[in-house]
């Protein structure tokens, strides 16, 4: 199968003084997936998704996402990947569209590519008609699926996602995990955290960080093979329990 | 009121202006027993907390507390009850030692007098001690905030969302640690958005918009769902939910993973069979599958928006 590589990860080590909290790491994440990035709190996933954003320099290894390299091209990155995470990146006291045409700016589109592209976004999420609300009237779901959609706002290759469903009903959970699968299948490639166990087990492919490593990654399927596992959840408990007490020793 | 129960609620109502916080809330917690609260952001589940440790006053019904009322023995309520909010609770400039002894001191007690009650829990995070809070990982919040709930010795414990944000390997520790709470006779109100995490506790309720759906044993619960429920997989998961969507409307298949579930009644199954004969391409496997948790609680919203 000729699958494009989105992000490429090899040997990556970073340490903050004498802690490794990125352990050689190697992973590439292929285009149009849905990559799940789980680990313990602690295990070293934000370290690396701040790599991975151009945020921060790897102490040692390689890393390129969309084609940029993290060490030289970290403004490239960040013109190439959206983020959203379940802490808000809507300003509450704006409305829709004005958060719209802020971030449009932040992109860099031009004000006729935001009009455009924000009345598709808005018309596809049946909120064109109350896009002078403010944000902070709006129910918890709503404001994420305009996060979400927002992320993608000027077509980035790639979107992080950092436990984005948090505190929602399971109703528009699965809604938004039905926006992810459309997304993926339009071709943006979706990292994303959770702690939601279940949500592991709707990725294409998954890896575990226990320790600042990697210890496993493939799709669940294969994973729950692996660990003869009846759920992801047991793989992962199986991998990254009792770990915790340890790493606050190493601390 | 009834001795049996550890908390009792009552038609309890709480408005902030136009909001209507909680509409006419009922539900039981037996002595000794865990009663799992789920419910999304914003359903009401803080609130009620409140109500039950006397912080927040409700507009009508009442509530009793080990067997006594919130409103008028609240007093009495506070020295019995240990209460870990969702908002970390903890001083994050006090040490993890500091920390502990402060809300002994609160309930004139001392650390030594009920280190019994908290031996287990403070014990994993004992070698930390002198460690400032603020320094300390989730989990290890989490276990210090539940030892500091528990320090007084509390008949009842309130615990609003102690695991939100928290790993799974955490998540599993601490309902252990639950269990053993529970066994020691205390009753337990535990709130959560982890729809898993229904199944762990003696009796569960959904919350969803101040109003409580429904009370139950986790597996009755399921046994209580309506219809039938399919589990479907296949080759195309994405093309297959949009053919499927197409004919049987929205919020009726759902994809997880290269797996579907698909609600409906019997005769689905035959509409599913014919639908796998006009698609072999799809390569569909049908099976009647028992509905989890999350399944009830989706039918149960849903067939509370409709009414």
């Amino acid at each position: 199968m000729n699958r494009e590589t989105v992000i490429e990860v090899s040997g990556l080590y970073k340490r903050f003084g004498t802690f490794t909290a990125n352990d050689n790491l190697n992973f590439s994440v292929y285009r149009g997936e849905i990559f799940g990035f789980l680990g313990a709190n602690g295990a070293g996933k934000t370290t690396a998704m701040k790599i991975l954003c151009g945020l921060s320099k790897p102490s040692a290894g390689k890393a390129t996402v969309a084609g940029f390299d993290v060490y030289r091209q970290s403004e490239k990155i960040k013109q190439n990947i959206g983020y959203m995470s379940q802490r808000f990146s809507l300003y509450e006291d704006l409305s829709i569209i004005e958060n719209i045409v802020f971030y449009g700016g932040i992109y860099g589109l031009s004000y006729r590519e935001i009009q455009i592209r924000a009345k598709e976004m808005l018309t596809n999420l049946g909120l064109w008609n109350i896009r002078r609300k403010v944000i902070s009237s709006l129910p918890l779901g709503w404001k994420q699926k305009i996060s979400f959609s927002l992320a993608m706002l000027h077509n980035p290759s790639i979107i992080f996602l950092d436990e984005p469903t948090g505190g929602v009903d399971p109703v528009t959970r699965r809604q938004f995990w039905e926006m992810i699968y459309n997304a993926a299948e339009k071709g943006f490639t979706v990292f994303v955290t959770t702690h939601y166990m279940d949500e592991a087990e709707y990725c294409d492919r998954v890896s575990i960080m226990v320790d600042g490593r990697i210890v496993a990654l493939d799709t669940p399927k294969a994973l729950k093979q692996q660990y003869s596992a009846g759920s992801m959840e047991e793989v992962f408990l199986k991998l990254a329990r009792n770990k915790e007490l340890e790493k606050e020793h190493i601390l | 009121m009834n001795g049996n129960f550890g908390i009792e609620v009552r038609g309890l109502s709480k408005s902030f202006g136009k909001t209507k916080a909680l509409k006419n809330v009922s539900l039981a917690v037996e002595k000794g027993s865990i009663f799992g609260l789920i419910g999304p952001d914003g359903a009401g589940k803080s609130t009620l907390f409140r109500i039950l440790t006397t912080l927040y006053l409700p507009d009508s019904g009442e509530a009793f507390v080990s067997g006594l009322h919130c409103v008028k023995n609240y007093k009495e309520i506070r020295k019995r009850v240990g209460y870990m909010p969702g908002r970390f609770s903890l001083y994050q400039d006090l040490t993890v030692e500091e920390n502990l002894s402060f809300y002994a001191s609160v309930f004139k007690t001392t650390v030594k007098e009920n280190y019994h009650l908290i031996k287990d829990i403070y014990q994993q995070i004992e070698p930390f001690k002198n460690r400032r809070a603020g320094n300390l990982s989730g989990g290890m919040k989490q276990k210090l905030a539940l030892s500091c709930a528990l320090v007084h010795k509390p008949e009842v414990l309130f615990l609003d969302e102690p695991t939100t944000g928290v790993d799974a390997v955490s998540r599993k520790e601490f309902w252990d640690m639950l269990k053993e709470l529970k066994n020691s006779g205390i009753t337990i109100l535990v709130s959560t958005p982890y729809m898993d995490e229904a199944m762990l506790c003696d009796r569960t309720g959904f919350i969803q918009n101040g109003a409580v759906l429904k009370t139950g044993i986790p597996e009755s619960i399921i046994d209580d769902f309506q219809g039938e429920m399919f589990s479907v997989t296949t080759s195309k998961p994405q093309e297959t939910v949009k053919l499927l969507s197409e004919e049987l409307g929205d919020n009726t298949v759902f994809r997880f993973g290269s797996e579907l579930h698909i609600y409906g009644n019997p005769s689905m199954e035959i509409f599913l069979k014919a639908f796998k004969e006009s698609h072999p391409g799809l390569n569909l496997e049908i099976q009647n599958t028992r509905p989890g948790i999350e399944d009830c609680f989706i039918q149960l919203m849903n067939s509370n928006n409709e009414s």
